[in-house]
């Protein structure tokens, strides 16, 4: 009996020593897409979990379905998600929907600064009016779509002596997209190693974002504006410019002189495994798989060179990826997301969150003077998060993103009608969304 | 109910339940059997339907709980029939079902006919023709385009061998006038067998001793084939093309694996396109419409089809 009292008290000596946040520790479930930085951020929230007592739980959905998985989920007003890592355009539905919770007031009490994050990952990420101080989202993972290119290949004196002579300049990185795809066509169905090569690895996909996430690239340098800058919702003469024509003309162009047979339908995924196999001369991805690369057996170390998206005659932009961190509005462990994005907001976790393989878009972490040498790739992500430009984040993003990937796959790779037409034809779809929102 | 089943069941109720039911008529026993049902077909089906119908005309997003629904008449019926692109999603459908019944029930009968005669390793046969269909069409879907590929692709190559054409000049899944075609292709491979075992279930039901009167008749083996053959199949052959019609018409999972819908809106199926305005653009209202729009065509087609099926097994 005297035994059995003595460890009664040990036990509740022990319970006592607990530190207070271990007492009320939560389960927090943690909601993202199905790639390599998830991993990295499962084994990176190990430290969370030893300093705070909550256990953390990840839901990740693959790339095709995590818009649709997840954007069910919150418009159901599900539990599953505490934190939510989505997509930079859904902050305006999670704002406006009510979906994300209001971090402003957060930010203040636990002195999180937005002024010490990459300024366009704050206005693509976080902010809801974009331009305004209202946040609803902690920047988490930076991203643009950029190209890798065979730098082994490149660097052939056959290849560089027949380039010259044909274009007039050395083979290298291209400074205009005209550049890009001169070096493309000159690729294109060439034997190299005993095998044919092609051009480009572009993104062609219909279902989701694929081809949108593409052609943007060259519709922003040739000219293509989302909207009047003077007047919101202005889209005549804006989205279906000359220039926007041109653009999408060029994309067009760079699809039929220059990429592999059977790629009408290639996204993140078909675009690595092109570039992996030795099939394509040049790739458009986002950033996010360069360090995949640069560790590839067949195409990695110094086989590889990255380099920004190139400058078009009316502009120098690249399409904004990434994602940032909410809050779920309908989550019943609130107070334990917050702690979570407390801690992720650590200058010291936002070093390890990039040297686990994250890509952290805190200034700290990518200002650092050693930053641009430390791996072969981050000289061209500074480069490119420099001249990031992003898609509508709407409340109706999904049917201004629908229509645009209805539009551009039909002129780009079915080849239907003009690219005036495909621009004419979207100004009008985009124009019945806004009216139907009331914001015309 | 009728008056005599109502009996039939009261007479085989054991007389300790009829005690305890004394007092409620048989009507009302009746009633209280067949009330689950009825709420349930209520509560699952009439109800959602009379709501989709209501939903038609409104603007309603069921992303925007907060925002007002407002009543907006025949608009969403307007706009959905005046869309171009929406009667080229009907065209394309259009193609999809007659191309791949036309095609399913010409091979389907072949190889019942074929599977029909006596011979060695018929059984095997058998099981090797309709492996296909036991396979999950997303599983399909994703093996074909390996097979579609125009450069490790084996049907560019098996053309190619056939037409001396080089297999990477074409791509069954990224050309306007092939990728149509291409799904076809698949279906029809996937789902003929089906269509094979309810003609095989047909052949096997007609009597030996038909063909034999006929043989002392004299009459020739094609002329057996299309007095007795074919219209004693019949029926069971439209009860197939009913069954593909139907799921074809609602097709999916196969389609948007292989093509996603385009190139452009090439192969973008009514199903396809109603699932992209009502769950990724959240056009609630709008997408009621254009269910209803499909369900009425639906419902109307396969009334018609349906009377017909019953005056051939009449005759």
């Amino acid at each position: 009996m005297k035994k059995a009292h003595i460890f009664a008290a040990a036990m509740l000596a022990a319970v006592a020593a607990q530190p207070a946040a271990q007492a009320r520790a939560d389960d927090l479930t943690l909601c993202w897409a199905a790639w390599d930085p998830a991993n990295a951020l499962v084994e990176l929230s190990k430290d969370f979990e030893a300093k705070t007592g909550h256990k953390m739980s990840f839901e990740f959905v693959p790339w095709p379905n995590f818009a649709d998985r997840m954007l069910n989920e919150l418009n159901s007003g599900g539990k599953l998600c505490d934190l939510m890592i989505g997509d930079s355009q859904w902050i305006g539905l999670g704002a406006e929907a009510g979906h994300y919770v209001k971090l402003n007031p957060f930010f203040e009490k636990e002195g999180i600064s937005m002024g010490d994050f990459i300024p366009a990952t704050v206005t693509g990420y976080a902010e809801w009016p974009k331009n305004t101080p209202n946040y609803w989202a902690l920047p988490a993972y930076a991203d643009v779509v950029g190209w890798t290119y065979r730098k082994d290949w490149f660097s052939e004196p056959e290849l560089q002596a027949e380039f010259k002579e044909k274009y007039g300049r050395d083979l290298g990185v291209p400074k205009t997209l005209e550049e890009l795809k001169d070096i493309a066509t000159f690729f294109q169905g060439r034997e190299i190693d005993g095998k044919t090569v092609y051009g480009a690895a572009i993104y062609t996909e219909r279902g989701s974002e694929g081809i949108t996430m593409g052609v943007t690239n060259a519709l922003y340098n040739y000219g293509f504006k989302y909207e009047n800058p003077d007047k919101p919702y202005d889209l005549q003469g804006y989205v279906n410019s000359k220039g926007a024509v041109a653009g999408l003309e060029f994309y067009k162009a760079l699809y039929d002189c220059c990429t592999p047979p059977g790629s009408s339908d290639w996204y993140m995924s078909e675009d690595i495994d092109a570039y992996k196999s030795g099939q394509v001369a040049l790739q458009m991805n986002f950033a996010f798989i360069w360090p995949g690369v640069n560790a590839d057996p067949n195409v990695g170390g110094d086989k590889s060179g990255y380099f920004a998206n190139p400058a078009g005659p009316d502009g120098h932009f690249a399409q904004l990826g990434g994602q940032g961190i909410s809050v779920v509005s309908y989550s019943e462990h609130q107070d334990a997301a917050l702690e979570y994005i407390k801690w992720f907001a650590q200058p010291d976790i936002q070093a390890k969150w990039t040297a686990a393989g994250g890509a952290s878009a805190m200034r700290s972490v990518v200002e650092a003077p050693d930053f641009p040498d430390k791996t072969p790739f981050n000289k061209a992500f500074l480069e490119s998060m420099a001249i990031v430009k992003d898609f509508w984040a709407e409340p109706s993003y999904a049917s201004l993103l629908l229509s645009m990937q209805d539009r551009v796959h039909k002129y780009v790779i079915a080849g239907e009608g003009t690219a005036q037409e495909a621009l004419d034809g979207l100004v009008a779809d985009w124009t019945e969304v806004f009216q139907d929102d009331g914001k015309m | 109910m009728s008056g005599t089943t109502i009996d039939h069941v009261a007479r085989a109720t054991p007389p300790k339940v009829a005690r305890r039911i004394k007092g409620l008529s048989d009507r009302a026993i009746a009633w209280i059997f067949v009330a689950p049902t009825i709420f349930l077909l209520l509560a699952i089906n009439i109800f959602p339907l009379l709501w989709t119908i209501y939903l038609s005309f409104t603007n309603y997003r069921a992303n925007r709980p907060n925002a007002e629904v407002k009543w907006i008449g025949t608009r969403n019926y307007e706009r959905i029939l005046g869309d171009a692109d929406i009667w080229l999603t009907m065209q394309a459908t259009a193609h999809f079902l007659f191309w791949t019944l036309v095609l399913q029930v010409l091979i389907g009968f072949a190889l019942a006919w074929l599977i029909n005669q006596k011979f060695k390793g018929n059984d095997l046969w058998t099981t090797i023709i309709v492996l296909p269909m036991m396979l999950s069409p997303a599983v399909v879907g994703n093996f074909w385009t390996f097979l579609y590929q125009p450069q490790i692709g084996l049907f560019n190559y098996v053309v190619a061998f056939f037409t001396g054409a080089d297999p990477t000049s074409f791509t069954m899944i990224g050309d306007v006038s092939l990728a149509p075609w291409a799904i076809v292709i698949v279906d029809t491979w996937m789902w003929t067998p089906f269509v094979m075992l309810i003609c095989l279930a047909g052949l096997r039901s007609i009597p030996e001793s038909i063909y034999e009167a006929a043989e002392c008749d004299r009459a020739s083996k094609w002329r057996q084939f299309w007095t007795i053959t074919v219209p004693m199949v019949l029926p069971f052959l439209m009860l197939a093309v009913l069954f593909r019609g139907i799921e074809n018409f609602k097709m999916f999972d196969l389609v948007v694996q292989l093509t996603g819908g385009g190139p452009g809106n090439t192969t973008t199926l009514t199903s396809i396109d109603l699932k992209r305005e009502a769950f990724e653009k959240w056009r609630t209202g709008y997408s009621s419409a254009y269910a209803i729009i499909l369900f009425v065509t639906v419902f109307g087609l396969a009334s018609i089809y349906v009377k017909a099926l019953n005056k051939v097994k009449e005759r």
